[in-house]
């Protein structure tokens, strides 16, 4: 379990960085972050990169920043900086919730946020978050940016719409209403593990009735994403238990589950309806 | 520490004095194998399949990459029972010709470090000419089944057969059969450390030194020796710190052998450390069985007669020294555990695959049977409407000694008493109401119990009846006091963990009147070490701490005759206590310090009456002892996931007399660590061409921190009369009943749905794929029909 060999290239700024990386991308040069994913891929030599651009020491990539609509986070922005609360808004505690659930305490305090969103497990958190709250993805490159709205960037089983020069510089989430309501929910074997299937729902209420509500559910498929499905089964209708109900039915027979060696798409759809039940069950509570 | 010792009234034994080994470990001073620096490092090349002839192997040129064909003259590793129609089997140790299982060594690199070995390796290219793999061991028996070996036909290793006269009577004139089909998933034992060795030659003696990661030094020593055919004193075998072993450790590693020949070959020193995949493909595996059990009752629920079939799936090779015999035979031997039954009829059966070979792990095969046992009493119960602690109360043994329907001997214990003691504890009433009131809110909790007998430290006497080639079973210690009156234990037994430096320690202070801190314990070095058979099977405390009481009986009848020397006083007057030797009733003492100067220096003194030094020798090789204990588990089942949540475990446990409290307490807890992760998460996973999908720690399952639930002990001492200190084994324990509680409490939690879980682990998929069969209504849905 020793990587193959590699070059360490360590630019200082982000223009360096992005033309180190123009440079070694046609010969799989990447993006090292935090290494949670990239090292033990590394370490079994599923991937072999003969050039990695560690982004660790380039200023400006450790801001999170907001302007009263959007959420900016920067490329060097660990998982352990939601511990707390980092923004006055619902957004802030929704991420504080969640991100508890991703991996073991020293893995959190290593990994990013962006580094999540750039390997595109199924099954991460953060993916989910970004998918069910319309996220935009920043990339760059030497020759500018891009924003990526989420339901063009999350592509397949760890694969997005990046490009192999371009650096997910960073992601933006949209602030929530002050009334905002949200739930998650995960379903894991063992505290830590990759969830088998997640949800988190946001909504408002107006009235007493949910309006603007997002139901996304990871893990489920190869990306994650917003279910129209259960999404509808809310809309209009007052939260309780009945209509939680309807909509994790709605969500688990609206996926098309990934199966493998243990795990049915019966058996993910019964995850489905029961993770999206209960961040449901939560967002009331 | 302050002295209390004999004649102080107050003893070392029996106290929760912290462990002697700790200091260095917690503070980053152990050493360990992969500590050690080399000229050349290793990378093993392994059959990416399960079954085939060896076409091609293409190294790159210039590479240093061995195979069989390099290997003349080394023998194959052939390990061999007496008994049970045993078809021995040999393991080359690399792969020659033929593979039997994915992750089979069949050649290595040689380089400089570790990181260009890999790079060598993964352009090594094997091509393998596939046959069809035997994985499942029940598939292996069909008539037709591939053959994985020509020496054992129809793919049966071995096969026990046992009954009792007058079985079939007893059977057809019993009220009730009942009947358990278990399964049990194949599972690796996952010690924090995995395999590695050292190996270094010394060009002035020929000699190498194997440093490797065992649990028997000795053993290896002699195993290697023999397949390379030299002379055993040309190996010296240390094993260092141990990072965890479980049994894993226990056999012999084909690798370690590949090491030696290549230290001797290049004249040099060359290193392998297996890597957590290797470990999981290739070091060992356990548990994979099939028992189908059934149970005569009369009209009382009293258990009149056993009837099993074994099928134990042994892998592609047998594990030396013990043999593959370890998991079907102990099956056979023990299957009845703590009940009363004069019936029995067995057919063990140890069936060859291309799979991971088997090795022993902690507990061997009873966590498996006691697991199928205890399901089997649990159905009974439910068939004859009785409460399940009503069942084994009325079949547990009560009159002890007791001699089994397979003739085993078991020792004064407590099992009923232990029952009694758990019930009392976890509050049955109470917890029946909680449950009432969890499942009016829609929670689904569960209770279940486990007694079990616990078979420790047995001598050669035990193995012997297996009819094994290398008979294990006794132990030897040396023990000196040396001429500045420190203590010096040499043992046979290979500690890892285990906290035999603490223990032995306490045993051999009490006798010969000092503390603990003055003695070492030295191990796991063949040229330091006298003989010994390491430590497995619960047996260190109980043999090596016998031998070390014999040897310290032995130390303190001569400091009595020094010191009766010395202060001119009759040897039944002194006393020895607080690092001295005292005349009774007087204030005439004299040091241990002074009496080992006397020893080794004055000897002229002693007139020719005395020999010179103070060395003594003890062995021991007992009979064998019986402990036992009822596990309590309480758990949550979520219904819609399948999860399980383990809320509680309770343990009443009777393990002779205990030498330190917190070192048996830690033993218990991390075996019922290891029983959780048995009982619901861990399971090696082959597809059906023989690829592990399980290779790495995300995949298979040990439990975190997190999974285990606050666990309450009761202890009861029963002095055993079988072991000179009274002491019995409870190494095993822990893992042993665990599984049995859970997967017990999880049916009870489950029970208005009618489903069995029968398996372990049992996962949340298979939980809920047995919900989902169940004919009756779905929880899921306020009751209506399940979607099917
Ligand atoms: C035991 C364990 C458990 C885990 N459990 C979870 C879990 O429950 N949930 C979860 O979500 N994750 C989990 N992870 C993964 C962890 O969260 C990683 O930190 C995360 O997936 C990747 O972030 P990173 O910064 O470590 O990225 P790296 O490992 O450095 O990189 C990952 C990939 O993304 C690319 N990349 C990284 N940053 C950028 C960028 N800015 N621009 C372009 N490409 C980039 C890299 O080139 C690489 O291909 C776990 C990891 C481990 C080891």
């Amino acid at each position: 379990m020793k990587p193959a060999a590699f070059v360490r290239h360590v630019p200082r700024t982000l223009d360096e960085a992005l033309k180190i990386l123009a440079q070694v991308a046609p010969q799989d040069g990447r993006v090292l972050a935090g290494g949670q994913s990239l090292v033990p891929i590394m370490a079994f030599r599923l991937a072999k990169p003969a050039h990695l651009v560690d982004i660790n020491e380039v200023e400006g990539l450790d801001r999170i920043s907001n302007d009263g609509k959007l959420l900016s986070i920067g490329a060097r922005v660990r998982h352990a900086a939601f511990h707390k609360s980092v923004v006055e808004n619902p957004l802030g505690l929704l991420l504080t919730e969640v991100a508890r659930h991703i991996a073991h305490y020293p893995i959190r305090v290593r990994g990013t946020f962006c580094g999540s969103l750039a390997h595109a497990d199924p099954a991460s958190e953060w993916c989910l978050v970004a998918a069910t709250l319309d996220a935009t993805m920043v990339a760059k490159n030497t020759r500018g940016e891009r924003p990526i709205a989420a339901k063009d960037y999350f592509q397949g089983i760890m694969s997005t719409a990046l490009a192999e020069d371009e650096l997910l510089a960073e992601a933006r989430l949209p602030l929530l209403a002050s009334d905002a309501k949200f739930g998650f929910n995960e379903f894991n074997r063992r505290a830590g593990d990759f969830a088998m299937a997640a949800s988190l729902v946001c909504y408002r209420l107006q009235g007493g009735k949910i309006v603007e509500p997002r139901v996304g559910v990871g893990g489920a498929e190869p990306c994650p994403r917003r279910i129209a499905e259960a999404e509808a089964a809310l809309n209009g209708k007052a939260p309780g238990d009945a209509v939680f109900r309807a909509a994790a039915e709605a969500a688990a027979s609206a996926v098309e589950p990934l199966e493998d060696h243990q795990t049915t798409g019966e058996y993910r759809r019964d995850l489905v309806r029961a993770v999206v039940r209960r961040a449901l069950e939560q967002s009331i509570t | 520490m302050t002295a209390h010792t004999k004649g102080s009234g107050l003893k070392w034994v029996g106290r929760a004095i912290r462990r002697l080994e700790d200091p260095a470990l917690v503070t980053g001073q152990g050493r360990f194998t992969a500590d050690l620096p080399a000229m050349h490092w290793v990378r093993f090349v392994r059959s990416p399949n399960a079954s085939g002839k060896i076409a091609k192997i293409d190294a790159p040129n210039g590479a240093t990459v061995i195979t069989a064909a390099d290997l003349k003259g080394v023998k194959k590793i052939t390990p061999m029972l007496h008994k049970f129609n045993y078809k021995p089997v040999g393991q080359p140790v690399l792969a020659d010709g033929v593979v039997r299982f994915v992750g089979e060594p069949v050649a290595v690199v040689v380089a400089a470090s570790e990181e260009a070995a890999e790079d060598i390796a993964d352009l090594v290219e094997v091509t393998i000419d596939e046959t069809t793999p035997m994985i499942d061991a029940r598939a292996a028996l069909q008539s037709g089944a591939p053959q994985v070996h020509a020496e054992a036909p129809g793919n049966v290793i071995l096969e026990g057969k046992f009954k009792t006269p007058d079985f079939d009577a007893t059977w057809k004139g019993s009220y009730k059969i009942i009947t358990v089909e278990a399964r049990s998933r194949r599972q690796n034992a996952t010690p924090m450390e995995a395999r590695g060795g050292h190996a270094a030659y010394d060009a002035s003696t020929g000699r190498v030194t194997l440093t490797c990661t065992t649990q028997m030094p000795h053993l290896m020593r002699t195993a290697i020796a023999d397949v390379l055919g030299f002379a055993e004193s040309d190996l010296r075998v240390i094993a260092p710190d141990v990072g965890g072993g479980f049994g894993q450790k226990m056999s012999l590693a084909a690798e370690y052998v590949v090491l030696v020949w290549l230290a001797r070959k290049l004249k040099s020193s060359v290193a392998w450390t297996e890597d957590r995949r290797e470990n999981l493909i290739a070091g060992f595996h356990a548990r994979d069985q099939y028992i189908t059990l059934a149970g005569a009752f009369d009209k009382n629920a009293k258990l009149l007669a056993l009837k099993t079939d074994i099928v134990s799936n042994i892998g592609a090779y047998s594990c030396f020294p013990t043999t593959c015999g370890v998991e079907p035979l102990m099956a056979m031997a023990e299957m009845p555990g703590p009940y009363d039954v004069r019936h029995y009829e067995c057919l063990a059966r140890g069936v060859i695959t291309n799979t991971c070979t088997m090795a022993p792990y902690r507990g061997v095969s009873r966590p498996v049977i006691t697991f199928t046992l205890e399901r089997l009493m649990d159905k009974a119960a439910s068939a004859f409407a009785i409460d399940p602690i009503d069942i084994r109360r009325r079949n547990l043994i009560d009159k002890l000694p007791y001699t089994s329907a397979m003739g085993l001997v078991y020792d004064e214990a407590t099992y009923k008493q232990t029952l009694e003691m758990a019930v009392k504890a976890i509050d049955v009433p109470a917890f029946r109401a909680r449950q009432k009131a969890a499942r009016a809110q829609g929670r689904h909790l569960g209770i279940g119990f486990a007694t079990f007998s616990e078979r420790t430290g047995y001598g050669s006497p035990a193995f012997a009846a297996r009819g094994m080639e290398i008979t294990p079973g006794w132990e030897t210690v040396i023990l000196t006091v040396d001429p500045s009156g420190f203590v010096e234990a040499r043992i046979g037994s290979s500690p890892h963990g285990q906290g035999l430096r603490t223990t032995l320690a306490q045993i051999i202070a009490d006798e010969i009147g000092v503390t603990p801190d003055v003695i070492k314990v030295v191990h796991g070095d063949t040229d330091i070490a006298p003989y010994g058979w390491g430590t497995f099977a619960s047996r260190s405390l109980v043999i090596s701490g016998g031998a070390s009481l014999i040897a310290a009986q032995k130390v303190r009848a001569k400091l009595i005759k020094i010191a009766s020397h010395m202060l001119e006083a009759a040897p039944h007057d002194i006393m020895l206590e607080n690092g001295t030797a005292k005349v009774a009733g007087t204030d005439r003492f004299v040091s241990i310090a002074k009496m080992a100067r006397e020893a080794y220096h004055q000897t002229h003194r002693f007139k020719g009456e005395i020999e010179p030094g103070l060395t003594e020798t003890g062995s021991y090789d007992p009979p064998g002892t019986f402990s036992n204990a009822c596990h309590v588990a309480i758990v949550e089942v979520d219904v819609e996931t399948g999860r399980v949540t383990v809320e509680k475990f309770l343990v009443a446990e009777d393990a002779g007399r205990i030498i330190n409290p917190m070192i048996a307490d830690g033993q218990v807890h991390g075996g019922i660590a290891q029983g959780i992760g048995n009982a619901l998460l861990e399971e090696i996973i082959y597809d059906e061409s023989g690829g592990i999908l399980t290779a790495n720690l995300a995949d298979y399952m040990p439990p975190t921190a997190r999974e285990i639930p606050p666990i309450e002990l009761h202890h009861i001492e029963t002095p055993s009369t079988t072991s000179i200190t009274k002491a019995k084994g409870l190494g095993e324990g822990g893992c042993i009943g665990a599984p049995a509680a859970i997967i017990n409490a999880i049916n009870d939690a489950l029970s208005e749905y009618g489903v069995q879980i029968d398996e372990m682990p049992a996962t949340p998929q298979r939980i809920r794929a047995a919900l989902r069969a169940s004919s009756l209504p779905s929880p899921l849905w306020g009751g209506e029909k399940g979607t099917a």
